[in-house]
């Protein structure tokens, strides 16, 4: 039989049968199982094999992400047009087929967007690689969701080197030091976010880095513009918000490549919520700590403790439901806080971090001197507090049942079979 | 003829590796994280701890057999308080800036428990020579580290080593800076310190496994 005859997955085949035991094993298999099915069969006794493994978890969410990522491409280009008609003093219509879903937009969307996602899928997965060669493990799929997500939380003008970097050490140091995927403590996506904020704050937070040109055009004649709404709120300049709330909604504003459409997040989040991958206790309860932190903020302003001149006026006297529409909070909730190794495991605990999450997002957004925003920085401190929040509602439950078991053994001395039953349904 | 027998130069090699203070021991770690953004600082933050370790380490030597048990933390104290007076009036009298940088932690190397942990674990129980010779090799073991992350912190977060541009001019953009490389502002700030640290313990221990503790 000649080997132009084999098929592809046959040789991928041959090539995993004849490095088994090479330390490049991992690399193969990982090609191997990403195309295919794994060809190995269970060595001891029977077992069920579950369809909805790793793989297609992580798949589900990217496919709830492809719609946003499209809608960035488009969005970074419509941004860009926008924003030098603003600068040349041109009004314009907005019309969805003519001047949105354009191939002019898209055509920025392709050279500014693409590479990023190039460029975290690259970077991270050689890191992945490098490490299960190392360590002799296969190659988990934890990255192919960070990798869609990290090209998503970023602004749009991102150098590709900085991103780059922030990915090395959001994978080194977020993910592999604690074990690889599923031991890490930090959402790793978050964590390059994270890093990148910290180390470039010049690249991450001002009015030039959300649109496509607007930092290379700085000081020049066709300088334009890139505020994002909670930009213009925090500088309290609440007169150049000429967004409308559906603009907003549909995420036609500037900010990071893919948190702007509320819309396509909230459909990508049912999507979610309805394949069971995501908590929707989580996203609920995020939403409702966000609710009340933006409704406690409105109260202060109507009830006259802070004026108008109070730096955080703006934010503070913003609607507390139009939090939910503008910066990362909707994307944070729905694709971030929801990932299950990070965030807490039981219900009554996804309900009580879920809510901080919320809560604490729109407090650091509105507190935050240096960036009006906090949504990574809510689900990383909340990443961290989730195992105790988890040990405290096992905890608790576990003295709620030892309570009962005690009063229903003390109790009902007369009649011991009654006894006998309150212990059994309470063990 | 070796200038130290064997026994002695393991006091002073020991420390430097297998039994590093910072990496190992996990002592001196406040002032690791703090002070370790500038290269000069970290030296003369080494330099300082070499001389009042060294000088303590024999003074509380010689004092060991007349310090009654009960009160030698009070002596250790004033023996350490002494010696850092002495760094930080000397500090403040040759190198002005400097001293400012470095701020409270030359007062805080009182509280640096490397050096109350080696008077107590050794220097109470050695005779003077072997008690400098400890004092010494902890003082570099601890100052070792504090320029391998000065080292890093300095160049990846300001560009320069020992305040001298490495990298180029980022204001004129020259060097590096003319690629679009940026100074990386997060080695600034002490977290960084604590990962630089983290993946110095990390190397180590991968290079020598006999240092993993198990749990």
């Amino acid at each position: 039989m000649s080997d132009k005859r084999l098929t592809f997955k046959k040789r991928l085949h041959i090539l995993k049968h004849h490095y088994r035991d090479k330390k490049m094993a991992p690399a193969f298999n990982a090609i191997h199982t990403f195309l295919f099915s794994p060809d190995d069969t269970t060595h001891s006794g029977a077992h069920v094999r579950g369809a909805d493994d790793l793989k297609r978890t992580m798949n589900m969410v990217i496919m709830a992400l492809i719609p946003v990522l499209l809608f960035s491409m488009f969005n970074a280009g419509y941004q860009y047009y926008a924003a030098i008609d603003v600068a040349n003093n041109v009004s314009r219509e907005f019309s969805l087929w003519e001047s949105f879903l354009t191939w002019d937009n898209f055509w920025i969307g392709i050279i500014k967007v693409l590479p990023l996602v190039v460029v975290s899928y690259g970077v991270g997965l050689l890191v992945e690689f490098i490490f299960a060669i190392i360590k002799g493990h296969e190659v988990e799929e934890g990255y192919l969701v960070t990798g869609m997500l990290v090209p998503l939380i970023v602004p749009i003008d991102t150098p590709l080197w900085m991103l780059a970097v922030a990915v090395v050490f959001g994978v080194v140091i977020g993910k592999e030091v604690f074990g690889g995927t599923g031991m890490n403590i930090l959402n790793p996506a978050l964590t390059i976010r994270a890093f990148l904020f910290f180390a470039y704050p010049t690249w991450m937070s001002g009015d030039k880095v959300w649109v496509y040109q607007a930092v290379e055009r700085t000081g020049t004649p066709d300088a334009i513009s890139g505020e994002t709404v909670l930009g213009a709120l925090a500088q309290n300049h609440l007169a150049e918000l000429n967004y409308s709330i559906s603009d907003m909604f549909f995420g036609f504003i500037p900010g990071s490549v893919g948190e702007t459409s509320t819309f396509l997040i909230l459909l990508g989040g049912l999507f979610l919520i309805y394949t069971k991958i995501a908590s929707w206790r989580i996203m609920v309860s995020a939403v409702i700590g966000s609710l009340v932190m933006g409704y406690i903020f409105n109260m202060v302003v109507d009830l006259g403790v802070i004026s108008e001149a109070s730096n955080f006026y703006g934010l503070m006297s913003f609607e507390y439901w139009k939090h939910l529409l503008v910066g990362g909070l909707a994307f944070g909730i729905v694709y971030m806080a929801t990932d299950p190794v990070t965030g807490s495991q039981t219900n009554k605990g996804k309900w009580i971090y879920g809510f901080f999450i919320g809560f604490m997002s729109v407090m650091i957004r509105v507190f935050n001197p240096a960036y009006p925003e906090g949504v990574f920085l809510a689900i990383l401190l909340m990443n961290v507090f989730a195992p105790t929040i988890d040990h405290y509602v096992v905890k608790a439950n576990i003295n709620k049942r030892l309570k009962r078991f005690k009063n229903a053994t003390i109790l009902p001395k007369d009649s011991d079979s009654r006894a006998e039953e309150l212990k059994a349904e309470t063990i | 003829m070796a200038l130290l027998s064997k026994k002695d130069a393991n006091l002073i090699k020991d420390p430097l590796a297998d039994n590093n203070p910072i990496t190992i021991q996990v002592l001196g770690i406040c002032s690791a994280l703090a002070i370790t953004a500038e290269l000069k600082a970290s030296v003369v933050m080494a330099v300082s701890v070499l001389f009042v370790l060294g000088m303590g380490n024999v003074a509380i030597s010689l004092l060991r057999n007349i310090i009654p048990s009960k009160i030698r933390i009070i002596v250790q104290l004033i023996v350490v308080a002494t010696l850092v007076i002495i760094v930080d009036q000397v500090l403040k009298a040759f190198a002005y800036e400097l001293s400012k940088t470095l701020s409270v932690f030359v007062g805080l190397i009182i509280t640096n428990c490397i050096i109350m942990g080696r008077f107590e674990a050794f220097a109470l129980g050695n005779g003077p020579w072997r008690s400098f010779l400890d004092g010494i090799g902890n003082a570099l073991g601890y100052g070792i580290i504090l320029v391998i992350v000065g080292f890093f912190r300095e160049l990846l977060g300001s560009g320069t080593l020992f305040g001298f541009p490495v990298l180029g001019n980022p204001i004129d953009k020259t060097g590096l800076y003319a690629f679009g490389y940026e100074n990386n502002g997060f080695m600034i700030i002490p977290p960084a310190a604590l990962i630089v640290v983290g993946i110095i313990i990390w190397v180590q221990r991968s290079r020598n496994k006999a240092l993993i503790e198990d749990n």
